[in-house]
């Protein structure tokens, strides 16, 4: 391992996305776990707030370009910067050089940040090579690609290597993990019925597999995901893979209340 | 056609709650990727030919005028004519044109996008002159007088019953007795009416899948055969095709047909592949007399050199709509225009005006499927975000959606404004939500709650605050 060494610990900063900062924090401190565990130095800096998504998908270039002003000026300075998301961490890889094309300024800072910006889960295994997670989770868990992860960062088979040294764990696919749930950020709510039809054919695909617990390394996804099977009873557990990974599902699963945590073990 | 783009919403609403059409959709996009899939992966160097296949488009757009000329140059040495037409209005004139002129009042018609661009049957038909598609989905729509709704499977909206009822309904010989349930019986009621259109038809109209600059040729793909009898039984073959259709030689024409049927419906060839190139010769038995070759550019010139550029490689195949996850929920109708799916959200703004197609580009979640399976490689995901910023800039976006975004660039610039509102927003949802751990219904979250609960915000706070007042989270 890269921070084994006697050499100096390798740094990094944790851009934490705002979905976990506001909805699921145990994912930030599952990352935190998984990253020093693996040896690395980690940092959280305070002044991070969003990727700039929102305003980018919607086509609003010049505060896109602000936010990421900001998110450049925190993050410079480590080594690695790794997000708890491929559409957060696909952002600053992919659009920040393309939003500062025509700024002699920032876009080299912008491309040096994008080169050291990584998704957790393919930071883990093919930069940190983790073998060895000291995590158990009794369940069978199906894994949804999320689109950023998949198609930007070339995230597929690393969450499948992790997850197989998790003990207790069965691993099962659904044959469309690989189809948009229908979050896309603020599509769901502009289009609420397109992306309702999206994510019951995702919900179908999963609640075919008959696994009880539903993981993904993208908490927009999750949290859209979760919504459909409560509404539609469904008690399959929902969790961030970092969650797992990191041996933290002490926190009820997404979407349940704390009370409800003792029966949950005939869930599923 | 006219345009229902603008009512976007409206048509996906009506899509959304046709049983019929959910099933009907359910079948194209789940036949066609998997036998994608399969073709694919019998070709190893599938990927290599898709690179390929760009370059050889990429190359023709950066040379479009040599190729174009060359092309004409060749049409006319074999004996035909090319009527370059800059509008759609232009191509509908020189088509009419050439029909009156061959004295034409039947027109039999392979199937053609290009043609539903223009609209050509309309006014084919103003003038008094019945077009006949013989492209059996394109056949089934004519008669209901509806639009296609997918660009290589037209008709893929309907089932075979409604096909069947179809049938009975306009085709008044058909006794009441006859069986019309299985595919090839409708296959075959169509077959016996088109015999007799393709034997009258004074004049055939086609599409092109390809030019061919080296040898004046056009490429014409189909499964049915039908293009072969419509352009070979008439006395006048018109062929209509947009420019960027070109290729430079046959050797880049093979290596589009290998990722073109592959990318569509997952056969290694379609049926039929078919090398036109000009009219009868003396010693021909057979073929037309005259060969018009009818060049549209409606506005492809001037996505040249632009942000649209890599659209003029499409080859039309198909693959982003029958892998996109928008199109398998609402089908080709609710576009509202002659092409649907990713390409179409690209396509049509830029032929019939963002503020009427403004819906297009931003009914997508840019999952980016249509992109991974594009066989020239178009990035469509990044011209939809294009079209999404000149919204924006020229203010054509929502004033709610401009000031929201306003307001959440504000917070999200000045952090300390963002944790202060993010620990009061957290705290009180957390709070409310504690009971059940999720929301049915929140107050201006109703796109959200809908259809789906929301997730409760976690107790304790947000993540940066806890984890700098020292916290490390539970179970570590």
């Amino acid at each position: 391992m890269i921070g084994s060494s006697a050499t100096e610990p390798i740094t990094v900063g944790l851009f934490v996305t705002c979905l976990v900062d506001l909805m699921r924090p145990t994912v930030g401190f599952a990352t935190v776990k998984l990253l020093r565990d693996a040896g690395c130095k980690v940092s959280v800096p305070k002044a991070q707030t969003c990727c700039g998504q929102p305003t980018y998908n919607s086509g609003d270039n010049p505060d896109t370009r602000a936010i990421a002003e900001k998110v450049i000026e925190a993050f410079e300075g480590f080594d690695y910067v790794v997000a708890p998301s491929g559409s957060c961490a696909g952002m600053i890889k992919h659009h920040y050089p393309s939003l500062f094309a025509n700024d002699p300024e920032m876009r080299p800072r912008a491309v040096a940040l994008a080169g050291r910006t990584f998704e957790l889960v393919s930071f883990l295994a093919d930069v940190l090579k983790v073998e060895n997670l000291e995590a158990a989770y009794d369940g069978i868990a199906t894994y949804h690609d999320s689109c950023s992860s998949l198609r930007e960062m070339g995230v597929k088979e690393q969450p499948r290597a992790l997850l197989a040294q998790v003990k207790g764990m069965t691993l099962t696919e659904a044959p469309e993990s690989e189809t948009c749930c229908g979050f896309g950020g603020l599509f769901c709510v502009k289009y609420p019925d397109i992306s309702g039809r999206m994510v019951d054919a995702k919900v179908d695909d999963i609640i075919a597999t008959s696994a009880d617990t539903l993981l993904s390394g993208d908490l927009g996804c999750l949290m859209n995901i979760a919504g459909r099977l409560h509404r539609r009873g469904s008690n399959i557990r929902v969790r961030h893979i970092a969650e797992v990974m990191a041996g933290m599902t002490n926190r009820p699963p997404l979407g349940e209340p704390v009370e409800k945590e003792k029966p949950r073990k005939e869930a599923g | 056609m006219e345009s229902t783009t603008a009512a976007f919403r409206e048509n996906t609403s009506k899509a959304l709650s046709d049983a019929k059409l959910r099933d009907a959709l359910s079948n194209l996009t789940d036949g066609f990727p998997a036998r994608r899939r399969e073709a694919i992966a019998r070709l190893p160097e599938f990927d290599a030919l898709r690179d390929a296949a760009r370059d050889i488009k990429d190359h023709v757009l950066a040379n479009l005028d040599f190729y174009l000329e060359a092309f004409e140059a060749r049409v006319v040495e074999a004996g035909g004519t090319v009527h370059w037409c800059r509008t759609a209005a232009e191509a509908r004139t020189a088509i009419l044109r050439t029909c009156k002129t061959a004295g034409a009042k039947t027109v039999t018609k392979g199937k053609s996008m290009i043609g539903e661009e223009i609209a050509i049957n309309e006014h084919l038909e103003e003038h008094g002159i019945e077009p006949v598609e013989t492209d059996l989905g394109e056949y089934i729509i004519q008669l209901r007088h509806e639009p296609p709704s997918h660009i290589i499977a037209p008709a893929i909206h309907l089932s075979k019953e409604q096909v069947a009822d179809t049938f009975r309904d306009k085709h008044r010989h058909l006794s009441p007795g006859r069986s019309l349930d299985e595919p090839r019986a409708l296959l075959d009621e169509a077959r016996g009416e088109l015999r007799r259109k393709f034997i009258g038809a004074d004049v055939g109209l086609t599409g092109a899948n390809m030019l061919i600059a080296e040898t004046g040729s056009i490429v014409l793909v189909t499964n049915e055969g039908n293009a072969d009898l419509t352009y070979s039984l008439p006395r006048v073959h018109i062929v209509i095709a947009s420019l960027e259709k070109i290729v430079p030689t046959l050797e880049d024409a093979t290596t589009i047909l290998r990722v073109l049927a592959r990318s569509a419906t997952g056969q290694e060839m379609s049926v039929y592949t078919t090398f036109c190139t000009g009219p009868k010769r003396q010693d021909d038995l057979d073929g037309p007399d005259e060969f018009h070759v009818v060049l549209l550019d409606n506005g492809r010139t001037g996505m040249l050199g632009g942000e649209f550029h890599e659209m003029l490689r499409c080859i039309r195949c198909g693959a982003c709509l029958n892998h996109c996850p928008v199109y398998k929920a609402i089908g080709g109708h609710a576009y509202g225009w002659v092409y649907s799916g990713p390409m179409g959200a690209v396509l049509i703004p830029g032929l019939i005006g963002l503020e009427e197609a403004g819906h297009l580009p931003n009914a997508s979640t840019l999952c980016g499927k249509c992109e991974d399976v594009c066989p020239v490689r178009i990035p469509l995901p990044r011209m939809l975000r294009t079209w999404r910023r000149r919204q924006f800039e020229r203010r054509q976006t929502s004033y709610p959606s401009r000031a929201g975004l306003r307001a959440w660039s504000l917070i999200a610039r000045r952090p300390w404004l963002y944790r202060l509102g993010a620990d009061i927003a957290v705290a009180a949802l957390a709070a409310l939500g504690r009971a059940r751990g999720r929301f049915r219904w929140l107050p201006l979250a109703g796109g959200w709650t809908q259809l789906r609960d929301l997730p409760a915000p976690e107790e304790g706070g947000t993540f940066i605050s806890r984890y700098h007042l020292g916290e490390h989270g539970d179970g570590a």
